[in-house]
């Protein structure tokens, strides 16, 4: 019923919840409970937090190349939120929130972009895959995965995340396409955060959505206000429970906006006016929630105050544990290139043990 | 024991190991229904259903990318590539995740695949179809590259190829699918990845080959008979990692070592093979190590393959002149 009243051709944007906190559509309104509620807004509170210091850390030079996450916290936790623990997420790389939602630690997410692949090994409960750096590739990966769950019948659907600059991109057509064909639990979310680095979405294609590429798929498509995170969540769920129940993909474009730069090595003033980050700051999706929870008589701005306080401070302590890693061990970056490591391998590696030990004992 | 041709031998390997294992699936464009282009998965998809053998749009990076998900997440994929020229597509896949994820996240992900496609000339076929391809993934750190020259290898290796934590690129030489049948055992059996096989032992020197130029050589050395040059042939059967030890010791033995492939000259697995010679046995050698190669052209049309083709008369010529030094 969402996808039909929703369908992208109409040219209609899910929104519950307005930039001022106010419910706008009360029929749609998620009958979440308060521990759920407040589950997502914590993650989203600890997300932007961590992203603000990353970047501070970054600037200080005790970070390596990050890309932030700021203004887009809800098109993740609220698609996030719509799933099962034995449910998949295929990850782009500007992931921190729906990571955190989903369980990954904040020391393993630093430790990767602190530059060591073990922040990449998460718990074998969590399901999550790798930060996935080249774009478009994660969807035909979600669509594997899909299909697996599909032929084992095991109870499990896959969100595969992406840009609006990955839509531009082979892997996310032949991805689609593939697990539409086959009917596999594949949602596709992508967060549509209006630039692909400094290419704006007019520039990357002709479609006036992108939510309206699901027409040729031939599956549902939904455009949702990507900052609203009860508008993400009430489209994922319906979206999850679609392809749960054995009908296939669907494709939501989340409309948001990356507040922050592209990567800690890109100056967005370059390409986009101060007017135009003000107007989306204004739609910050934290600020709505909170008032929606304060509303609701969920949340205090006292417990606002502390739980900031609590963030800022553990964010500081990891990030203190994740610098005291130091190097990675030189065996480590041999020895998962294989399962064994070959004949070849193991001479590389005893020849770089040596050297390094004996221009030691100089 | 069933006499079988190569191509009959990939299909019992993977027959068998879908019979063994739920968790295989083999999927391609035009492998399910039809049995693909060549036939080599004919009869899979009546005996094992459509989910575990099907056909795919045609979309390489969708066939390997959903490969990496699908070992993720616990079947035990078998890719198919049409040909060889179509694997560039899927290559991006193969390259940049594939070859990557045990490493990417620390042992967590190892992947568990296989992709299969035809390689080679000899078929007189249309552009893109006759492409020797063995350099660009033996590059590649993270995947195995395979290769079998006969049907009983062909079995063995795609069995250990199915059962290995990797991924395992299995290249099939099309020229010799149906050429040539051999008698194969019916029970499961491996050959390990890795190690490469002394097809015939010898004295004077080392030539080395794999897949469908293994049997070019065996004819160059019936035109060398006569000639009272012992040569000892080595299939190299595996193009990553590389049996050193195999090669190395029958270079100590012979001094003189002439590597055969029919992919292009320049930095193919031939330059790979003489450097290790020079590194590890320069000092037994008694002539400078020698190749006979493709060109470094595009792969002709069939009115000009020939030429690039490595032909008998051209590798017994060159084995000639090194026996001789």
């Amino acid at each position: 019923m969402l996808f039909k009243d929703y369908d992208p051709l109409k040219k209609k944007q899910l929104q519950i919840l307005d930039p001022k906190g106010k419910i706008v559509k009360a029929d749609l309104e998620p009958k979440l409970d308060k521990e759920t509620l407040l589950k997502m807004y914590k993650t989203m509170a600890l997300g932007r937090v961590a992203d603000i210091k990353a970047l501070q850390y970054q600037r200080q030079g005790r970070m390596l190349t990050y890309p932030p996450n700021k203004g887009q916290e809800a098109a993740q936790v609220g698609a996030m939120a719509a799933l099962e623990p034995q449910d998949w997420l295929s990850p782009a790389f500007r992931e921190l929130n729906a990571m955190l939602y989903r369980g990954v630690n904040l020391e393993q997410i630093y430790l990767y972009w602190y530059g060591n692949e073990w922040g990449n090994h998460f718990d074998e409960s969590i399901r999550v895959l790798p930060v996935n750096v080249i774009i478009g590739s994660q969807i035909n990966h979600g669509a594997g995965l899909a299909y697996a769950s599909k032929v084992l019948k095991k109870n499990e659907v896959t969100i595969a995340t992406i840009g609006d600059g990955g839509t531009s991109h082979g892997e996310f057509y032949e991805g689609l396409n593939f697990a539409s064909t086959y009917n596999a639990p594949l949602v596709v979310v992508i967060q549509n955060n209006q630039y692909a680095i400094s290419t704006p979405r007019a520039k990357a294609t002709k479609a006036e959505t992108l939510a309206q590429k699901a027409v040729a798929f031939g599956i549902p498509g939904i455009q949702v206000d990507g900052n609203d995170v009860l508008a993400m969540y009430v489209a994922t769920k319906a979206a999850v429970d679609y392809a749960r129940e054995g009908n296939g993909p669907v494709l939501i474009e989340a409309v948001t906006y990356r507040l922050g730069a592209h990567t800690t090595s890109d100056d967005p003033t370059i390409y986009r006016k101060d007017e135009e980050v003000k107007e989306w700051e204004a739609k910050d999706p934290l600020i709505r929630f909170k008032k929606y929870l304060l509303d609701k008589g969920y949340w205090t701005d006292e417990e606002d105050q502390k739980l900031e306080e609590e963030n800022n401070a553990y964010v500081g302590e990891t990030f203190k544990k994740v610098e005291k890693s130091g190097e990675a061990d030189l065996l480590d970056i041999f020895k998962y290139t294989y399962k064994e490591m070959t004949p070849q391998l193991e001479e590389q590696y005893n020849y770089m043990k040596n050297f390094l030990s004996e221009k030691e004992g100089k | 024991m069933a006499v079988l041709t190569l191509l009959e031998a990939i299909n019992q390997a993977l027959d068998q190991k879908m019979a063994e294992d739920q968790r295989v699936v083999v999927f391609g464009e035009d492998t399910g229904f039809e049995g693909g282009v060549f036939r080599v998965t004919a009869g899979l998809q009546k005996k094992y259903g459509v989910d575990r053998v099907f056909d795919t749009p045609i979309a390489e990076a969708a066939i390997t990318g959903s490969a990496i998900g699908m070992a993720i997440n616990g079947l035990l994929p078998v890719a198919e590539i049409q040909f060889d020229g179509f694997m560039f597509p899927g290559y991006t896949e193969m390259v940049t995740h594939m070859a990557r994820y045990r490493n990417r996240s620390r042992g967590r992900h190892g992947l568990p695949i296989v992709v299969r496609f035809p390689v080679g000339g000899g078929i007189r076929a249309l552009e893109h179809h006759s492409e020797s391809v063995e350099t660009l993934l033996g590059h590649i750190p993270g995947l195995k590259v395979v290769i079998p020259s006969t049907p009983y290898d062909a079995k063995g290796l795609l069995i250990s190829a199915i059962e290995d934590p990797d991924p395992v690129i299995f290249m099939e030489p099309k020229r010799i699918y149906r050429s040539g049948k051999q008698e194969v055992p019916e029970d499961m059996y491996r050959i390990p990845i890795g190690k490469a096989k002394v097809v015939k032992e010898g004295k004077d020197v080392t030539v080395v080959a794999w897949g469908a130029i293994v049997r070019e050589v065996e004819k160059a050395m019936k035109l060398l008979e006569g000639e009272n040059i012992d040569i000892e042939l080595i299939d190299l059967r595996t193009i990553s990692p590389i049996d050193e030890e195999t090669i190395i010791n029958s270079v100590k033995k012979t001094g003189r070592f002439v590597v055969v492939q029919e992919a292009v000259k320049s930095y193919g697995p031939g330059s790979e093979l003489i450097t290790l010679v020079n590194e590890k046995a320069f000092l037994h050698l008694e002539a400078a190590p020698a190749r006979v190669t493709g060109f470094d052209i595009t792969v002709p049309l069939p009115r000009g393959e020939h030429y690039h083709f490595v032909q008998p008369e051209r590798i017994a010529a060159e084995i000639k002149k090194v026996a001789k030094f």
